[in-house]
């Protein structure tokens, strides 16, 4: 079985700065795997490489979708990236603020669909019918993520907790094999954080994905993840399961710092 | 009290500036000077009392805007009797029939300023296409009105080809140049994509300017056969009638068009590039597509108004797409309201019929026109008519039976 996700040896260079220093990642398919570190790790930045945002410095990036076979996708332009299957929430929510909920999660089936402009026009029986089916199947996701009360409201009106489950349900309506989070539990309440935590593991169990977080909220982590990488200044510093890098002295160093010598 | 201190600071400082023009007059001839105190009376009292209207006005916009915020939706009262569903149907079939049979009773000259309001409603909706729904600063709309007039009057010089032929050539000629415009564009967002598109239509009107041999230079192409009509002959008057009917006609397909291209698919591809480019991106959108597409079908509908526009004239020189051509265009679909057709409609009616039916005032034309796009900008920025979005209305028992008591 191959990994859904396969990065080999990724570096990043901004002119002088290596944000990203020889990253190897792997993610199996039906896993949930995190990315911590402390802040300015370059966490952000892997993401925005594989997602195709940046074009890494060095190295390379396989993705192999659902059915499919595997693909390079470190060049390629992002969105035939989320079209291969490789869909992501950002950690500075990017909604479409001024459309409503339900054309929020409209927009993420345009890779799916492919009515043209001479179909707008015309709009014959087969567009009404395919965009019915979007207007659909975006409702059934809001439905599933509990947001669906609210498809008419302006996405800028929504909670931020909302605002943010709603990114996940954009991001799911591109029908990805795996699901890039972002902090996703960034600004939440513990209340909010732990129903995230619910829709995070019924999204892995009931739609057959992977995911690939990165997250501050440690009780979040390390009750979620099968497997943990640690970053610290571009470098991966540690990699296992939450236990052992939990008790890793590189991963405390990074986080509390070392103690100081008398 | 306050209120009396401010508007008497208020017109003295106007006093002050307008000191130089408005009192002294030299004669320079007779070396004398006249002293006009008059006019500093009229300055002072007037902006005393514009001053107390002024904050006024301001006063009643912010009322209202923590009113909306309150109290949730403010809709104009215009907008309101135009969204209301039972009257919709009636006043579009009015208004439709009054456009048909209008012509039939009016003068020519009357029928020409209809045909120059109908353009300029193609031009604005193609327009809104760029700048409204897709969010592109876009300055150089006149450019690509020149290159459908161009395309008619020179396939109709060299090759001979009529009105119907070239028509459609006209539109795609103009899309097919908004598409090579947007390539270089494709990176730039906002004020630096504005300087580039004005530049641009400046080019073509150079272009077509100094390019004597084929283009005729500043003296332009004339002769320019009208539109026949089964091969009859039409009077003057008998072929304005014909083309009023074909810009009505132009115009109606246009709207029809912009409102499901607006509501489709593609549309919201364009409105989501307006609102986040690389959360677009990061969705599946091929921003380069899209953006391609906007330029594309916005400039289309300006190269089929050029068509008609050099079928009406008969005459075409490069004097007729200047820059400000472009900025009018722009006028119509920001004070109409971006993205709202509705809205450029209403938009072109003010600004193309009220010039030509107040021409006692055409000396003070800029001033005013000046002067009501700082106060559209200052108490209703959103247009005229701002945009209506589409709602989706999805059937979910379930849903109505949470909310049941609310709704």
């Amino acid at each position: 079985m191959e990994p859904v996700l396969d990065v080999t040896a990724v570096s990043m260079n901004f002119g002088g700065l290596r944000a990203l220093n020889d990253v190897e990642l792997k993610v199996n398919s039906g896993e949930i795997v995190a990315l911590i570190g402390p802040n300015g790790a370059g966490k952000t930045t892997f993401f925005n490489c594989i997602t195709s945002i940046y074009t890494p410095t060095e190295g390379e990036v396989w993705f192999t979708p659902k059915q499919g076979v595997r693909t390079r996708v470190n060049g390629m332009k992002p969105n035939l990236v989320t079209a291969l299957g490789m869909a992501r929430t950002f950690q500075n929510i990017r909604l479409f603020k001024n459309m409503s909920v339900l054309e929020n999660v409209m927009i993420a089936r345009h890779c799916r669909t492919k009515s043209g402009i001479l179909g707008a026009l015309l709009r014959s029986p087969a567009v009404r019918r395919e965009e019915k089916e979007i207007v659909d199947r975006s409702y059934e996701l809001l439905k599933y993520i509990g947001l669906h009360k609210f498809y008419n409201e302006q996405a800028c009106n929504l909670p931020y907790g909302a605002q943010r489950r709603l990114e996940i349900a954009r991001a799911l309506a591109t029908d990805p094999a795996l699901l890039l989070l972002d902090e996703p539990a960034a600004g939440m309440n513990p209340q909010e954080t732990e129903s995230l935590k619910h829709l995070v593991l019924k999204i892995r169990d009931e739609m057959d994905m992977a995911i690939l977080l990165i997250e501050h909220d440690m009780s979040m982590v390390m009750s979620l993840s099968e497997r943990i990488y640690v970053m610290e200044y571009g470098c991966l510093i540690a990699h296992g399961t939450p236990a052992e890098v939990s008790s890793d002295p590189r991963v405390i160093k990074a986080y509390l710092g070392e103690e100081a010598h008398a | 009290m306050n209120e009396l201190i401010k508007s008497i600071q208020v017109s003295i400082w106007f006093m002050f500036l307008t000191f130089p023009i408005m009192v002294i007059r030299v004669n320079a001839i007779e070396k004398s000077v006249i002293w006009r105190w008059e006019n500093l009376a009229l300055v002072g009292v007037g902006s005393f009392v514009l001053s107390f209207i002024w904050r006024w006005a301001l006063r009643r916009k912010e009322a209202g805007d923590a009113a909306a915020a309150s109290g949730g939706k403010e809709a104009g009262r215009l907008s309101a009797l135009l969204e209301n569903p039972a009257l919709r149907l009636p006043i579009q079939v009015v208004l439709l029939a009054v456009f048909c049979t209008i012509p039939l009773f009016v003068t020519t000259y009357q029928t020409n300023i209809l045909i120059s309001f109908l353009l300029y409603v193609v031009l604005g909706l193609g327009l809104n296409v760029i700048v409204g729904v897709a969010g592109l600063l876009f300055l150089g709309h006149a450019a690509f009105y020149a290159i459908g007039a161009y395309s008619y009057a020179l396939l109709n010089q060299y090759f001979g080809l009529g009105f119907w032929v070239a028509l459609p050539i006209g539109g795609v000629v103009a899309a097919l140049a908004g598409v090579a415009l947007a390539f270089p564009v494709l990176r730039l967002r906002g004020d630096y994509l504005a300087i580039v598109t004005l530049g641009f239509g400046e080019i073509v009107r150079l272009l077509l300017e100094n390019f004597s041999d084929i283009t005729g230079g500043p003296s332009g192409i004339s002769n320019i056969p009208r539109p026949g009509l089964l091969d009859m002959q039409l009077s003057v008057a008998g072929a304005n009638i014909y083309i009023y009917y074909i810009v009505l006609a132009l115009a109606l397909v246009t709207i029809v068009a912009v409102t499901r291209l607006k509501d489709s698919r593609i549309g919201r591809a364009l409105q989501a590039l307006r609102e986040d480019e690389i959360a677009c991106e990061a969705m599946g959108i091929d921003r380069v597509g899209v953006k391609l597409m906007a330029f594309g079908l916005g400039t289309a509908w300006a190269g089929f108004a050029g068509v008609v526009f050099a079928a009406k004239t008969t005459f075409i020189n490069p004097a007729s797409f200047t820059f400000f051509e472009s900025a009018i265009i722009l006028s119509i679909v920001v004070l109409g309201g971006m993205g709202s057709n509705l809205g450029v409609i209403l938009g072109s009616a003010f600004l193309v019929l009220l010039p030509e039916y107040m021409r006692a005032f055409s000396e003070y034309r800029m001033i005013l026109f000046a002067t009501a796009m700082v106060l559209m900008m200052v108490f209703r920025p959103q247009g005229l008519i701002p945009e209506k979005r589409k709602t989706y209305t999805v059937s979910d028992p379930e849903l109505n039976a949470a909310t049941g008591g609310q709704n």
